[in-house]
């Protein structure tokens, strides 16, 4: 970290309708430097990266690199001068090998434009060696884990000779080991020079990786301070501006009868002899790494995904579900793991996606009471403390824990009696996080059944009643709350059938 | 008055404004233009486009498309004209009209929905048949001269105004209120912005993709009643070509083709456009010829202004 300021960005306004997304915002950036970027959603840290890699442009400020002033226009414009970003959704093309899209719209060309095949390909073995990587450049993106992916795109970006690397939550989907992996790369890439911005909700793992810490909050700077001079609890405080109440406010609730049973149940390569239930006002946790079946698991109780052999009974009646609208209609609710493509309407208002699944209970003949639906939607953006300027506001200009709220409402309007929590609080801050678990809790007091799918082992313990631990289609294990502890439930998602607490 | 309300405004607004803008310059070019007489004729003239047009902007809403209404249209025509030949009764012509149109478009529903079909070789397919069979049926002879009771659906007035336009315009209401009031219109933006969403949210998806194929099927029918009777001929050729107009007018209209975004204002405004420029350059003796050139450059022009307005 003794060179000089590589990268600085002076007094960035950015102003999107509705939001002052940033205000005044300057960081500077050394090379060699693993400079974390942390706030809640909706603070303005992936716009801020946005406009350094020329996604949007600034209303005002100045961004220097090498003491150069530079203007960013276009995300090209931002690799030549070697700035790169790694989004949280990749930029890879499933179809082409690993070799393809690390040189994708650069290939090297020889006579008349014919690709020079060899040549891409062992330029691309020499640059996933450089790294460490073991990757065979010929294999198909679309074949590959989701950290080989992001290793792919790490490399794609190191190809473009990059000075500054900028990752917006890169761990977000990986395994505990594969984060490791990542950070060792990242740490490879940091004694060679490169400055890498990085952006995580995991406080853990910023204490961890970083040098150097700065939180926004709200669009404005808070603070930029180095790593070892703050305590994760200290983070979180400046993120939110307030002290940190408890971050699981589970409250006892009065656990009553099944109200769902799911007996051995089957889908070819995917859940294998599944049995388990669910109680009134319980809140079941199901744990597993990526790829154990949990959400498979959901969405077969949802009736999205077929089923090959098995019984699902609700309230003791068996029901066999050929489509989500059956699963709806014996009140079952879904808050699925991919919000924008699975949960919501994007493009449609706020009061739109609220009212949709209750529609029919607002309307008379096919005819909608619209003030109706107006009030109820209100009503929901009160009591789930929704922030949004209207209720016409399109969904895609809220942010992720707003967002989740609004999935969320929508199946709170129609009352289900179960309602299936998939990664509910994936890419949300700690703030609207904290907001959700006690919404969470109260649901169960209401006697809602909740299932709680969830990789994060924090959230599994704070706030399951009981503890469902899913291997390779299989529940490998069973706990109650008292008897959860971390490493047996760590033992338990990488394999280890535990038969005791069964 | 937030953000999203200012842009529908001035969206749907474009493309008035583009209308008027249309207008004046034709009646400051020709004093033809803007007389009661004119304006009637204009909008008998876009009658039969404009009802495909409304069916079609059911379909297009949801993400989808259908090729097939103009040979719907044809087929159902000849269809009608037979019954109409051979029993003399206008009531059972409409209703066999409506019943061809009901089978065809419920066939492409369920080849999309439930075949998964993308819609695009659906009603592709359904286009070649449909055109074909009314080929078959006619053995290529248009069946013509039917009694004055038929007629009046093409022909006829009520008070000043043809009996078309007052169809049409009875189309364009009931599909506004169906769009912007009732369930079903709720479910069709839905499912053009989200398909995997609005089945998540417990919505028979597949249910209500077909039921807009079937309306733009039924609309295709009744779309053939007034042709028939119009011409006075069960032409197997009718309605050739009328799928790209009636797709025209749903895009200059500004509903996107990615779906979840449109309003059937727009279409009843792209089809009038269509009609106006169709219109004035035949009174200002524009080759002919050179007014596909033109509705051809308004489409692109259309679909670019609505792009620029989005970007705001």
């Amino acid at each position: 970290m003794s060179n000089g300021p590589l990268l600085e960005m002076k007094q960035i306004c950015k102003r999107f309708p509705g939001v002052q997304a940033l205000r005044n915002v300057s960081i500077t950036v050394c090379g060699g430097e693993i400079h974390a970027l942390v706030g809640e959603n909706g603070a303005g840290k992936s716009t801020l990266m946005k406009v350094l890699s020329g996604v949007y442009p600034p209303d005002s400020g100045e961004i220097y690199l090498n003491n150069q002033r530079v203007n960013i226009s276009n995300l090209q414009e931002a690799q030549k001068l070697g700035i790169s970003i790694i989004f949280q959704e990749f930029n890879l093309i499933p179809h082409l090998s690993v070799g393809e899209n690390v040189f994708f719209g650069r290939f090297p060309q020889g006579f008349c434009g014919k690709v020079n095949w060899n040549r891409l390909f062992s330029e691309a073995e020499q640059i996933l060696a450089s790294l460490g990587i073991s990757l065979d450049p010929h294999s198909l993106v679309k074949n590959l884990s989701v950290a080989d992916q992001q290793m792919v795109e790490i490399a794609k970006a190191l190809s473009l000779k990059s000075q500054v690397l900028i990752m917006d939550e890169p761990t977000s989907a990986l395994t505990q080991k594969e984060i490791d992996i990542l950070f060792a790369l990242m740490k490879k890439l940091k004694s060679q020079g490169v400055a890498i911005i990085f952006i995580s909700h995991r406080l853990e793992e910023v204490k961890e990786i970083a040098d150097r810490i700065t939180v926004l909050r709200d669009g404005e700077k808070i603070s930029t301070a180095e790593a070892k001079d703050l305590t994760r609890e200290e983070i979180a405080n400046l993120m939110v501006g307030r002290e940190m109440k408890t971050m699981f406010p589970k409250q006892e609730a009065k656990i009553g009868r099944i109200i769902l049973e799911v007996k051995n149940l089957f889908r070819n390569g995917k859940l294998d002899n599944v049995s388990f239930y669910l109680r009134k006002g319980e809140i079941l946790g199901i744990y597993g790494l990526v790829g154990a079946g949990r959400t498979e698991l959901a969405r077969a109780i949802f009736g999205e995904d077929p089923i090959d052999k098995g019984d699902i009974l609700i309230e003791e009646r068996p029901i066999t579900f050929y489509s989500p609208y059956d699963a709806v209609h014996a009140g079952i609710g879904m808050v699925p793991e991919d919000r924008s493509q699975q949960g919501l309407l994007l493009t449609q208002s706020v009061e739109f996606n609220i009212s949709l699944p209750s529609l029919m209970n607002y309307a008379n003949f096919g005819k909608i009471n619209k003030k109706l639906a107006s009030e109820e939607a209100l009503k929901q953006v009160k009591a789930l403390n929704i922030k949004t300027p209207s209720l016409n506001q399109k969904v895609m200009y809220l942010s992720g824990g707003n967002q989740q709220k609004v999935v969320l409402a929508k199946w709170l309007e129609l009352e289900p009696r179960i309602l299936i929590l998939d990664e509910p609080t994936r890419g949300i801050d700690v703030g609207a996080k904290a907001e959700i678990y006690s919404l969470i809790s109260n649901l169960a007091q209401k006697g809602f059944g909740v299932i709680m799918i969830s990789s994060e082992l924090p959230e599994i313990l704070g706030m399951s009643d009981r503890i469902l631990v899913m291997n390779k289609g299989q529940i490998t294990a069973q706990f109650n709350r008292e008897e959860a502890e971390p490493q047996k439930i760590i033992m338990a998602a990488a394999g280890r059938i535990n038969n005791e607490s069964n | 008055m937030n953000q999203t309300d200012l842009s529908k405004i001035f969206k749907s607004l474009g493309s008035v404004i583009g209308l008027i803008g249309l207008s004046l310059v034709l009646s400051f070019l020709t004093p033809a233009f803007l007389t009661v007489h004119n304006i009637l004729n204009v909008l008998r003239q876009v009658s039969v486009i404009s009802i495909l047009a409304a069916g079609e902007t059911f379909v297009i809403l949801t993400g989808g498309i259908d090729l097939s209404v103009g040979s719907m249209l044809g087929l159902c025509g000849v269809m009608l004209a037979g019954a109409l030949k051979i029993t003399g009764s206008p009531l059972l012509a409409v209703l066999i009209g409506l019943l061809f149109g009901g089978i065809m478009g419920l066939t492409n529903g369920l080849l999309v929905s439930k075949g998964k079909l993308p819609p695009f070789c659906a009603t592709l397919g359904m286009m070649a048949i449909a055109r074909g069979l009314s080929f078959v049926y006619t053995q290529g002879r248009p069946i013509s001269g039917f009694p004055q009771s038929f007629r009046v659906f093409g022909t006829g007035y009520l008070g000043p105004i043809p009996v078309p336009i007052i169809i049409a315009l009875v189309v364009f209401i009931f599909a506004y209120y169906i769009l912007s009031q009732t369930v079903f219109g709720r479910y069709v933006y839905s499912l053009g912005s989200n398909e995997t969403a609005t089945r998540m949210s417990g919505i028979k998806t597949d249910y209500y993709k077909t039921w807009v194929y079937l309306v733009s099927g039924l609309l295709a029918g009744l779309a053939a009643v007034v042709f028939t009777a119009r011409i006075n001929s069960g032409h197997p050729a009718a309605g050739e070509g009328y799928e790209l107009d009636a797709i025209a007018a749903v895009v200059i209209g500004g509903t996107s083709l990615s779906g979840g975004e449109g309003t059937i204002i727009g279409t009843f405004i792209g089809a009038l456009i269509m009609g106006v420029i169709r219109n004035g350059l035949n009174l200002i003796n524009v080759d002919p010829f050179w007014q596909q050139v033109v509705i051809g450059a308004v489409i692109i022009f259309a679909v670019l202004a609505d792009q620029r307005t989005k970007q705001r």
